[in-house]
């Protein structure tokens, strides 16, 4: 299968803290993969990473962009809703907007292609009635969609969700699993989630990171996996996830 | 009337008006990218840490306003580079740059000899002695600011609301953040003939917290603070004049008087909003 992205021996973290210790990962072009991991376990870390937000300390990261089709962006990226400032005076037709800016575009050339694009992404998210609203008129479940617009309007090879559902009502949870299985056909994604016991249902593989990372190539964990992967995390079970486990830090 | 019109005659009044009017301007659009962005207390720190230079201008016989600017726009500098690639936290970087401007210039004013007639000018404003340089520098700002505005209008929006996502998609975030806090340096510096040290702050948040009565649109934004402080500092200017007041006290004690007006006219809409839903027929 077609690589994106290959992680190799990479060891990243913020001045002088060690997040992450030698990880491997490799992300190919049809992966749907969950990011699970406690809280302070570095998967912000790991996505900041790959985002090129923060450099590695050592270790290699390598990207296999496609040349075939220049016009669709590497990398989409939703970040933690929780991050953005809801009273800022923004529109959501201009937030999703922002998705087509590029270091090469930063004058203010946005054609009227560029507008039609906005309203088709806003169309596919159901919320082209919003596209004159203003951000903080959103409730938490409009809002990451207006996010999830802007981050898929470049068409993305990779797409990168960090905590998507969170804040969020469980009806948009429910369509957003469902939005991302259709958009999988288009592109890989990684989502970062602390809900475990929901995203195993939609993910193809998940990659459990705990200061260092262990890779699971399905979507099933047992407790026994859990256990051996060193990795303390909640199962709330919808039932059809093999156990329940809670598991404290063991280092 | 005769009087009024007189007072157009006279250049330094011709002069004042026009500070009052660019000032409107560089404040109107800086000060709306700084209450978006929740800056208000870094351009304090930007506002008094420029006393500095104004202490040492004095000193050596050179124009305190130069000093400021160099002040200013150092310790713009200074805060988003230490904020940003130090372990220190944001504010108190502020804090203590803030200070140490005041410091340093208390120091060398206490230090200039005989007494100092103008400094009471930088500390509380005074637009009728603006001079012929403040003027020119203030007309040039406004240019600048306006033409960057311009240019780069939706990459500022976007990096402001979002800076995150910003550096995730590669736009030249580090580039925008210091190019505009130098703005943000250079429209408090030029301002503080306005309105003084102490209320120079203003300027660039009541115009913008009335505008933001009626509009959560940036470029809206813009403009109707442009508006309100074109209104308050020209309404203040001559009534500083006719009661022989402070300009930039006067400029600002109007510049809330609108917003309470302003208040007052929407809460009035909202009451009757409500009633017609309660009473669809409370119009006959």
């Amino acid at each position: 299968m077609e690589k994106l992205v290959e992680l190799q021996q990479v060891t990243a973290g913020y001045a002088d803290e060690v997040v992450l210790r030698n990880i491997n990962l490799t992300v190919h072009a049809q992966d749907f993969i969950g990011v699970i991991g406690p809280n302070g376990g570095g998967k912000t870390t790991l996505v900041n990473v790959i985002l090129g937000i923060i450099k590695p300390m050592s270790g290699n990261i390598i990207f296999h962009p496609d040349s075939s089709d220049r016009r669709r962006r590497f990398i989409g990226y939703l970040p933690q809703v929780s991050h953005t400032d809801k009273k800022f005076p923004i529109s959501v037709r201009d937030v999703a907007l922002s998705g087509l800016a590029t270091s090469q575009r930063f004058m203010n050339h946005y054609s009227a292609g560029d507008n039609e694009r906005v309203q088709q992404v806003l169309a596919q998210m159901g919320i082209e009635q919003l596209a004159g609203k203003n951000v903080g008129e959103l409730s938490g479940g409009q809002l990451q969609r207006v996010f999830l617009c802007r981050a898929i309007i470049a068409q993305p090879r990779l797409l990168i969700l960090d905590e998507p559902n969170t804040f969020v009502d469980n009806k948009f949870e429910n369509d957003l699993y469902l939005i991302l299985r259709e958009l999988n056909k288009e592109m890989a994604i990684l989502m970062v989630s602390h809900d475990v016991g929901t995203i195993t249902y939609y993910v193809k593989s998940i990659a459990c990171v705990n200061k260092t990372l262990h890779y699971h190539d399905s979507n099933i964990i047992s407790q026994e996996q859990l256990a051996s992967y060193n990795c303390p995390i909640q199962i709330i079970t919808h039932g059809d996830v093999p156990h329940t486990v809670l598991r404290t830090h063991q280092q | 009337m005769e009087t009024f019109l007189e007072l157009f005659d006279l250049l330094f009044f011709r002069n004042a008006v026009l500070a009052a009017l660019l000032a409107s301007v560089s404040c109107g659009i800086i000060g709306t990218y700084i209450v978006s962005r929740r800056m208000v207390f870094i351009s304090g720190g930007i506002t008094h840490a420029s006393f500095g230079g104004i202490g040492i201008g004095y000193f050596f016989g050179f124009s305190p306003i130069v000093g400021a600017l160099f002040f200013g726009v150092l310790s713009a500098l200074g805060i988003e580079y230490m904020s940003k690639k130090t372990e220190v936290r944001e504010d108190s970087v502020i804090a203590i740059l803030w200070s140490l401007g005041m410091a340093t210039g208390i120091i060398f004013v206490f230090l200039t000899p005989g007494y100092s007639a103008n400094l009471m000018s930088y500390l509380f404003g005074n637009i009728l002695t603006v001079s012929q340089l403040n003027l020119r520098l203030l007309l040039v700002l406004s240019l600048l600011v306006i033409v960057v505005f311009l240019l780069f209008f939706k990459t500022i929006l976007f990096v402001a609301f979002d800076e995150n996502f910003a550096r995730a998609i590669r736009l030249p975030v580090d580039a925008v953040n210091y190019l505009l806090i130098t703005l943000v340096a250079l429209t408090i510096v030029l301002n503080i003939r306005v309105a003084g040290i102490i209320l120079v702050l203003s300027l660039l948040t009541i115009p913008q917290t009335i505008a933001n009565l009626f509009t959560h649109n940036f470029k809206t934004m813009i403009f109707l603070s442009i508006l309100t402080g074109m209104i308050g500092s020209f309404a203040g200017l001559l009534l500083s004049w006719f009661l022989d007041i402070p300009s930039g006290a006067a400029i600002i004690f109007f510049l809330v008087l609108i917003y309470l007006l302003a208040r007052v006219v929407l809460q009035i809409r909202i009451s009757l909003k409500i009633k017609r839903q309660i009473n669809p027929h409370y119009e006959k």
